[in-house]
């Protein structure tokens, strides 16, 4: 990167700080590029074309958003995408937690997330551990006993290596002295789906990707990895409350790609504010049992900040990085 | 006949005249869409979605946005052979298999009958699927559900052992081929792990390269080179469809026929369609195979019609009693993939209606459109929402009547294109093929390898290398790939997932047959013609000509 970059980045950032509430001025010439760092059918890739749906069916943006999946290697793909776009101000992505892990991971991809474009966290989306109602395991308990009794012929299915998925079976398997294999998919769809099919033993889905399958009564849920019980699922204790002290949540946030203007920065906030307000975005919000408010600019680096933090600590003692 | 009865109040729905409307404007958009090289349904699609909020609040029947969209999906697939045959550059992906044959038939002055056999296969291809869909919907979506990591892997070995045979004789110069199409298939980032493979270099190595040519400010001069890490995209499947079949084919015909090419004047009249229609007769394996396997692969999430094209290509070849005269004209290689990309269109809203997940990129757009008008899509879908359900079923039926229709009717049009002067139409060829890469990808990265791919694949062509396995292996490698390192994680590194039936897969000491069972036979698919070439070898038997 040659040293004007570097400059000229660096300067937009710091004005970016100043304008963050100033009224913006850009106005998006050409299509919007929506990235999305994760595969079909996935929890983030229902949301992000439900977000893309809302902005064309309320008219909030003069061109069109036209999202692409770029699954590959948890995030890697999306991100290296991000760094290298030539356009940065008509390209913006929705990122999960794999977006504090896999730069963590792979030093090689060159990916500082401090220069993305802190447009708006949209969500906090949950965890559940669900199995397979056939299994016969009706509490976390009698999943621990069948889990142990199993040892490495229990599977776990999750979105992509080290991710959040991965994270909270390293969790189990760490404390409860379990060997669960845990097998990464491109998408939550696909686990989802394999769980219904018997194909795996337990996930750890969001509501959004097992709901359909909870309906049917393929699938049920054993515990909430959140502080309270969700409202959708009164039934479903928390860890916390049988004991475990964790809690895990994965972010729905809108980033622009490194090197946007702050006035197009500004543009994508507002934007993504008035889905974040609309009806359709709180019903699905409720419906889908997302918690968190909307959070932007600065407000929303910081939380970057604590999370890449809390990430390196999660990942060192999983050792996944040294 | 509680089916029956739902699906006559369905049909009833799809004929009202706004729904009516809506499937013929979006059959004629989707040919268009999908005729256009680098355009596929998945951008129609994508495009026209916003255009379903307004029909949504229009009528407030909830299946018209889907029957619209739905139309266009349909539409595409009838489109996509018209490039393919009348200019030989795939209209989609679901279309490339089409090429093989379709183009050799509009060659040989027989663009009207390839033409009329794509619609015809086409349209009995979405009925058949149609049919199934109507009858066995739950029951299917229970089948796509015992199709876990290795049964797809099984499958998709069994789609590259149909292909060992499409090479022609020459089994080493085929294997070649697949594994040249797996080894493009593995460049970028690895789906699994997220390392980057086979890109040489990072960008920053690379614009220090070019700094040591002299190139300064390589980043900034060269717009080119500056996009990112140019093989960390990695290597797209149209870029090489399109290399090969509109750029390598079109150098070939070029020097094969000395500049001297002249299309076979095209009559067209309604006599000759109706020749062409009767003629279907002789296309009946292809289409019956097509339907059937098309339908069999679209309902497995994580495939789609594009290789379901390709499989059925691949079988019916392999079946028939004159395999060498595939890649000639053979209106049985029209039929198989045609019949089949349709087919597995309407397998693929299976999958994505009743499990919630989408077999195709264009079913996920589908589904967002769903999800925004207040469906939730999913295993209750059926019985919650029967009033969406049935009327969108019931527009199946009559949107493939339409298309069928449309195309027939579209035909003389599509033959005035080839009434062109060549010299006029290979120019016309070359410009379609970059802009179609670029509009796929929007990316000069991708239309510069389509021109390398294009280039490399007429060298290949002097040598007599086969192409086709290779574009098969681009398109199922990154999968099969997925889903053998999966299912390998799940066995701790033993192949015994794929073909022993008794290996305990979860502890419980299950039996598995799915996988064994399509593992041996693509085993004994592949191992058969490589014995039998073997033998001829050994016993020096001369070979029999490919001409």
């Amino acid at each position: 990167m040659t040293l004007i970059k570097t400059l000229s980045m660096g300067v937009a950032a710091l004005s970016m700080a100043f304008t963050a509430t100033a009224a913006s001025a850009f106005e998006p010439s050409k299509p919007i590029d929506f990235v999305i760092m994760a595969g079909k059918g996935g929890g983030a890739d229902k949301m992000a074309r439900l977000m893309q749906s809302i902005v064309e069916k309320e008219g909030l943006a003069s061109k069109p958003l036209v999202p692409t999946n770029k699954s590959g290697g948890s995030g890697a793909e999306a991100l290296s995408y991000m760094n290298g776009v030539n356009d940065p101000d008509h390209t913006i992505m929705v990122t999960l937690n794999s977006f504090f892990t896999t730069p963590l991971r792979q030093p090689g991809l060159k990916v500082d997330i401090m220069e993305f474009a802190p447009v708006g966290r949209m969500a906090e989306d949950t965890f559940l551990l669900w199995v397979h109602k056939d299994e016969g395991i009706a509490d976390f308990d009698a999943f621990l006993a069948e889990a142990k009794k199993r040892g490495n012929k229990w599977v776990m299915g999750g979105t992509g290596k080290n991710s959040e998925d991965n994270i909270i079976t390293d969790f189990l398997n760490n404390n409860y002295d379990l060997e669960i294999k845990y097998i990464p998919y491109k998408g939550g769809g696909a686990v989802a789906k394999d769980l219904a099919g018997k194909q795996i033993q337990s996930s750890v889905n969001n509501p959004s990707e097992a709901l359909g399958f909870f309906e049917s009564g393929d699938v049920i849920p054993l515990v909430a990895f959140t502080d309270d019980r969700l409202p959708m699922f009164p039934e479903v204790p928390t860890l916390k409350e049988l004991g475990g002290d964790f809690s895990y949540f994965m972010q729905r946030s809108v980033v622009g790609a490194p090197g946007m203007s702050a006035e197009a920065a500004a543009y994508y906030t507002q934007l993504f504010r008035g889905v974040y307000k609309s009806a359709d975005w709180q019903k699905y919000k409720s419906d889908k049992s997302l918690m968190g408010e909307f959070m932007s600019q600065l407000d929303l680096a910081d939380y970057w900040d604590t999370q890449r933090t809390r990430h390196t600590t999660i990942l060192k003692a999983s050792g996944a990085i040294k | 006949m509680e089916i029956v009865e739902a699906l006559s109040q369905g049909i009833w729905i799809a004929l009202q005249p706004h729904n009516l409307g809506l499937a013929v404007i979006g059959v004629v958009v989707g040919l268009f869409v999908g005729a256009l090289p680098g355009l596929g349904s998945v951008n129609g699609v994508a495009i026209l979605l916003p255009f379903t909020f307004v029909i949504n609040s229009a009528t407030a029947d909830p299946a018209s946005p889907m029957i619209f969209l739905a139309a266009i999906y349909y539409g595409a697939m009838y489109g996509g052979a018209i490039s393919s045959i009348t200019l030989g550059i795939p209209g989609a992906s679901t279309a490339v298999a089409t090429t093989f044959d379709g183009r050799p038939m509009a060659l040989k002055g027989e663009a009207d009958r390839a033409l009329v056999t794509a619609a015809v296969a086409s349209f009995i291809g979405g009925t058949v699927a149609t049919l199934f869909f109507t009858g066995f919907a739950p029951f299917l979506s229970s089948v796509a559900l015992d199709f876990g990591n290795p049964e797809i892997f099984a499958l998709m070995l069994l789609a590259f052992a149909t292909f060992i045979g499409l090479g022609g004789d020459d089994i080493p110069k085929t294997l070649f081929s697949i594994c040249f199409g797996l080894l493009l298939a593995t460049v970028g980032f690895d789906q699994i792990s997220g390392e980057p493979r086979l890109v040489f270099m990072n960008e920053r190595e690379q614009l220090a390269v070019l700094e040591t040519f002299g190139v300064a400010n390589a980043d900034e001069s060269v717009p080119f080179f500056n996009s990112v890490g140019w093989f960390s995209r990695g290597i797209q499947f149209l870029v090489l469809a399109i290399g090969v079949y509109g750029i390598g084919e079109m150098i070939w015909t070029i020097n094969a026929s000395r500049y001297k090419i002249t299309m076979t004047e095209t009559e067209i009249s309604f006599a000759r369609i109706m020749r062409g229609i009767i003629g279907m007769k002789d296309a009946w394996k292809g289409t019956t195979i097509g339907s059937l396997l098309g339908f069999f692969v679209g309902i497995l999430p994580a495939a789609g019609a594009t290789p379901g094209s390709l499989m059925s290509y691949g079988v019916t070849k392999m079946i028939s009693r004159d395999p060498k005269s595939y890649g000639q004209g053979n209106p049985d290689g029209v039929a198989a993939p045609e019949a089949a990309n349709n087919s597995a269109s309407t397998g693929a809203m299976l999958p994505m209606m009743t499990l919630g997940i989408p077999g195709s990129p264009t079913t996920a757009v589908l589904l967002a459109g769903m999800v925004i008008w207040g469906l939730e899509p999913g295993p209750r879908l059926f019985e919650d929402r029967p009033e969406f359900v049935w009327p969108l079923i019931g527009s199946f039926y009559i949107s493939n009547i339409i298309a069928v229709l449309v195309n027939l009717a579209f035909i003389p049009l599509f033959l005035w294109v080839l009434r062109m002067p060549f010299t006029i139409l290979a120019p016309v060829i070359f410009v379609l093929s970059i802009i179609g890469t670029y509009a796929a990808y929007d990316n000069m990265y991708d239309v510069w390898l389509m021109v390398l791919f294009g280039i490399g694949a007429y060298l290949l062509r002097i040598l007599d290398y086969p192409l086709a396995p290779a574009v098969l292996a681009v398109v199922l490698g990154a999968t099969a790939e997925e889903k053998l390192r999966q299912a390998l994680l799940l066995s701790d590194g033993n192949f015994e997932v794929f073909y022993n039936p008794f290996f305990d897969r979860d502890g419980k000491g299950q039996e598995w047959w799915i996988a064994p069972v399509t593992t041996w036979i693509a085993l004994i698919l592949i191992a058969l013609p490589i014995i039998l070439w073997g033998v001829r070898k050994l016993r020096g038997a001369p070979r029999p000509t490919t001409e």
